[in-house]
């Protein structure tokens, strides 16, 4: 079964907008598409980007918000590294960590690999299943209107959010951020005060 | 029905005490009844943040994100969660994150449960493949300075460190019918 999915966003200009919206927070971005999205959105040291880790990107975003609770967290990621940590909903929804927000650009594919159909666009209902782990605040996006419930979610963070970015499934260029992991932990870390060892 | 042996031992005690003498702030945990006292201790403490997982994987990401912003965190988990975290173990590899975990073995001394012992044989290589400094604790009385140890490795040093603690120290799982 193929369902029909609601694609009208331009990945990165959503992206970059959003970004330009929340200048302070810190931002954990899932392998592929997400990472390129946010670094074309221009480089800064409170991205943490991930070359790896598939399905890890939520669970960074915890632990992260659970460690610094005044500031707001953004983990921006995809469908498919969503679904690979599923479970992770249910560790955050058990958790309820108000300053963080996951927006998932969902184009119903697995990008890097081919364009294969994911699970979001062969049944799946993330929100529903986001919901379902008690993540209360989660809600479809369908159109760039919807960035500013976004921005107001990051901006003054009450409760956990997740919102589920419908994003064409287009092929757009490439825009590859450093690849050093201990440097960008260093640079991530320095950016609120964390010196290396 | 199964009765496992969550006693308060003084090694366990011993545990929660050094993490907390070295700042441990988040526990991110599958649980087992070995480590079942260090859960509850950490719970009743208002400077940790008890964490379950759905699976060990999540773990090494929290654990991650903690470091990431500035606190020092454990993964408390079973040897059989090992082997769900291993191509996870790359981000701590990469990043050269600091990194402690403490494992319960199972599989390895008086079990009745064969579908446990393939992982506990593999447990140890697999984390020494994946580039962690291993130790062990079988005798209680070592069990505070090895721990301490470890997390000083961890967290001084900067590795990725795992203590296999013993199934034989934990005690054998009594099976008993109803």
């Amino acid at each position: 079964m193929t369902t029909t999915h609601k694609s009208t966003i331009d990945r990165r200009e959503f992206v970059a907008a959003l970004v330009k919206s929340c200048p302070d927070a810190l931002i954990v971005a899932g392998l592929g598409s997400s990472t390129y999205d946010l670094f074309a959105a221009g480089d800064r040291p409170q991205n943490f980007y991930l070359w790896g880790a598939m399905g890890g990107a939520a669970g960074i975003g915890l632990g992260l918000a659970l460690a610094q609770p005044e500031k707001s967290v953004v983990v921006l990621t995809g469908d498919g590294e969503q679904l690979m940590g599923l479970g992770t909903l249910a560790t955050i929804g058990a958790q309820q960590p108000a300053n963080l927000t996951i927006v998932v650009l969902d184009n119903g594919h697995f990008g890097e690999t081919g364009m294969q159909h994911s699970h979001t666009s062969l049944g799946t209902d993330l929100v529903a299943v986001s919901k379902a782990c008690a993540i209360g605040n989660s809600h479809q996006i369908a159109d760039s209107s919807g960035l500013k419930d976004i921005t107001a979610a990051i901006a003054q963070p009450k409760q956990t959010s997740l919102f589920q970015v419908m994003v064409k499934a287009d092929e757009v260029p490439r825009a590859l951020p450093i690849r050093d992991g201990v440097h960008i932990k260093n640079r991530f870390r320095e950016s609120i005060g964390l010196a290396p060892l | 029905m199964t009765t496992s042996d969550t006693s308060v031992a003084a090694w366990k005690e011993d545990i929660f005490n050094v993490l907390k003498a070295g700042n441990i702030r988040q526990v991110t945990y599958v649980p087992d009844a070995g480590h079942a006292h260090v859960i509850q201790r950490a719970q009743d403490d208002p400077d940790m943040q008890t964490v379950v997982l759905t699976t060990e994987e999540e773990g090494v990401a929290i654990n991650t994100g903690a470091w990431l912003g500035g606190q020092r965190s454990v993964l408390l988990m079973q040897s059989s969660g090992v082997g769900n975290c291993i191509n996870m173990f790359s981000l701590l590899n990469s990043c050269r994150i600091p990194f402690l975990t403490l494992v319960t073995m199972r599989g390895e001394y008086a079990e009745f449960n064969p579908w446990q012992t393939p992982m506990s044989k593999a447990t140890e290589s697999c984390l020494t493949m994946m580039g962690f400094r291993v130790l062990r604790v079988t005798d209680p009385d070592e069990v505070q300075d090895v721990v301490d140890a470890a997390l000083a490795s961890a967290f001084e040093a900067g590795e990725q460190v795992a203590v296999l603690i013993s199934q034989r120290l934990i005690g054998r799982k009594k099976w008993n019918k109803d």
